[in-house]
């Protein structure tokens, strides 16, 4: 039983991304790159879910972790001949090399992961407040350098012909991989100590449990997933560095709180539900038709209508959608079969 | 290269000029540190939309210059605009979340700030208005062979004002006697019969007229107004501030203060090829200053860690 429920934590994000992954295959090639968007969105908001949904603390600088993702991948996949006219002062290691899809996307993770370590190891010791604004120090410092610092990468430009490998089946396949890393993490000893600490930080503590070292293991995987996410990104469409700063860093945190951000249920539901409300918002402002009737928003409308969803599912329902709760049957079970006990009762 | 690096951005900064440009760019943050303290302390809610209200007030004044109309009415308007935002957000948003944790409180003025940029987006495009009808006080006047634009005197003494009625407001009437009481203890304070709603509701139009203050004087520095106004600027309070330190309101202000002190001297003293990763220096001198003291650098007592 103990372990049908386990699985069933696996199983039911893994399902519903599967379902997202099979109903994208039904849809025209113009509404199928919303769901591609949605699944990475899926792999963004789960990588950030193993630091912050684990300890609780709240952390603005995984989007940072998540640009140098795109930068890696972004700037070693773009080919050799392409790089002296797009990218001229760059330093010699990273011009003379070209990387394929799946490299790329091991180096997009492998640096985002190294890059949390290093700066989690001084940071890792704040919390609270002062560790939210050291983290968002940690974002505006990623950001600055990444737009100004032209021997690394296009500055403000586009990252220009980057191969567009992320297809459905890859965002597919590379939502679960983070998925299961997530369960994986949070089923072993190493999660398990590090949501005590977030239950009960004197408790754990008193039972030998470094708050320290458990955030920065988190903290660290969690780098190396969001790593990977950006990757995944930069391969399914051409951006700027501006992209991946204050504006992804609410929507994602956004999916993750409207979700419910303490369970992995959570961080799956919020970041399908607010991509699937962004893409028909987004497809209203083209103007859509529906029963008939033609929808028309002004353009900018959506991110209005995400941040009033958000605001109010905080007033209404601060636990997320999911109340924070893993998914299980027994809420359905308890409604089929009404409680023996409460028929004694009566 | 370092050396000569550094006694150049020190015989830089104590430049006058550059001084005298840091201290009025410090009493600005000064304003913006205040307001979110005093909030901060009342409610334990960290207002990342304040920048926003600072937008907002800066499109009333934009919105009144482009139709000629004189600056007191602009200024008026200004006021209008920030005090009725920020008793809306109060009442909306604030007061149901202010049994919330700090971290579900400030993801939720977070949703506040991009709900208010994207409605500004919107209405007003991407490029923004232009406010120009106190243009004037960009004037230069020279004084003992220092340049100092007249909004810069102005931001001082506007700064200093405020914080005199501030004071005045705490320490001799009885809602700022509240006000204090709520800041150290507000489920005592509530229980002796300090009514929370009312003490709630001043420090927001208190912060809110501040933010005012503050969206005329950065409106004479930047007088092109869009969705984004005033954002890098409270992201770089909000650092300053958690480095002064939130508990105390004294502690925030010198913080905010500091950072723009600071900045005004970067901006003036760092050669200007490297004057881009003016953020980046400011932001890691913040990690630098928090791993320091994570407390504050203001603050008297670490906190206390609970033990078993």
């Amino acid at each position: 039983m103990r372990a049908g429920r386990a699985a069933l934590e696996l199983l039911a994000p893994a399902a519903l991304v599967v379902a997202a992954g099979l109903l994208g295959t039904l849809v025209s090639q113009a509404t199928e790159i919303y769901f591609v968007s949605a699944l990475i969105s899926v792999s963004t908001v789960v990588a950030i879910y193993v630091f912050v949904g684990n300890s609780g603390v709240l952390s603005f600088g995984h989007i940072s972790f998540f640009a140098v993702g795109v930068w890696a991948a972004g700037v070693l996949s773009i080919p050799e001949t392409e790089k002296p006219a797009t990218m001229p002062y760059l330093f010699d290691f990273l011009s003379s090399s070209t990387v394929g899809n799946v490299p790329s996307l091991l180096i997009a993770a492998a640096v985002g992961g190294v890059f949390a370590l290093l700066v989690g190891l001084p940071l890792m010791r704040l919390s609270g407040l002062a560790a939210g604004i050291a983290t968002f120090a940690v974002l505006g410092i990623t950001n600055n350098l990444l737009r100004y610092y032209e021997k690394i990468g296009p500055g403000l430009n586009t990252f220009s012909s980057v191969p567009e490998t992320t297809d459905l089946l890859q965002a597919t396949i590379g939502a679960l991989l983070v998925i299961a890393a997530a369960f994986a993490y949070q089923r072993s000893r190493l999660g398990r100590q590090l949501r005590a600490t977030r239950e009960e930080p004197a408790a754990a503590r008193a039972v030998g449990v470094s708050i320290y070292r458990q955030r920065l293991a988190a903290f660290a995987l969690s780098g190396f997933l969001a790593g990977f996410a950006g990757g995944l990104y930069i391969h399914f469409i051409p951006i700027n560095v501006d992209a991946v700063y204050l504006e992804l860093t609410f929507i994602t945190l956004a999916m993750l709180v409207i979700g419910g951000a303490t369970s992995l249920w959570g961080a799956v539901v919020g970041a399908l539900f607010v991509s699937g409300l962004d893409s028909v918002l987004a497809e209203m402002e083209d103007g859509m038709t529906l029963l008939g009737r033609t929808i028309d928003l002004p353009s900018g409308s959506r991110i209005i209508v995400v941040s009033a969803t958000m605001a109010l599912v905080l007033v209404l329902r601060p636990g997320g959608l999911t109340g924070g709760r893993e998914f299980s049957l027994d809420p359905l079970l308890r409604r089929l079969q009404p409680a023996p006990s409460q028929e004694a009762a009566k | 290269m370092i050396a000569s690096g550094l006694t150049d951005f020190l015989r830089d900064s104590v430049d006058l000029q550059v001084q005298v440009d840091a201290i009025g760019l410090g009493a600005i943050y000064a304003l913006m540190a205040v307001g979110i303290g005093l909030v901060f302390g009342v409610m334990r809610l960290v207002n990342f939309a304040y920048g926003q209200l600072v937008m907002s007030g800066a499109f009333a004044l934009a919105f009144a210059s482009e139709r000629d109309w004189p600056p007191a009415v602009g200024i008026t308007l200004c006021f209008g605009v920030v005090l009725v935002l920020s008793l809306a957000m109060e009442r909306v948003v604030f007061r149901p979340l202010r049994t919330r944790s700090a971290a579900v409180m400030l993801i939720a003025t977070f949703a506040v700030a991009f709900l208010l940029q994207s409605i500004a987006l919107l209405w007003f495009g991407p490029l923004g208005k232009t406010a120009n009808s106190l243009a004037q006080l960009n004037r230069v006047v020279e004084i003992g062979g220092v340049d100092v634009r007249k909004i810069t005197i102005v931001a001082i003494v506007a700064a200093a004002a405020c914080l005199l009625l501030l004071v005045t407001l705490l320490n001799r009437t009885s809602i700022g006697l509240y006000m204090r009481a709520a800041a150290i203890d507000s489920q005592t304070a509530r229980l002796i019969g300090v009514r929370a709603n009312a003490v709630s509701t001043v420090s927001v139009l208190v912060a809110g007229a501040l933010a005012a203050v503050v969206a005329v004087l950065l409106t004479v520095q930047i007088p092109t107004i869009t969705p984004t106004f005033a954002l890098q600027e409270t992201i770089i309070v909000l650092a300053g501030v958690v480095v002064g330190g939130m508990t105390r309101l004294v502690s925030a202000t010198l913080g905010g203060f500091l950072i723009g002190y600071v900045s005004g001297l970067l901006g003036g003293a760092l050669p200007s090829s490297q004057s881009q990763y003016l953020p980046s220096f400011l932001f890691g001198l913040v990690i630098l200053v928090l791993l320091l003291r994570p407390d504050g650098l203001f603050t008297r007592s670490r906190g206390l860690v609970e033990r078993v």
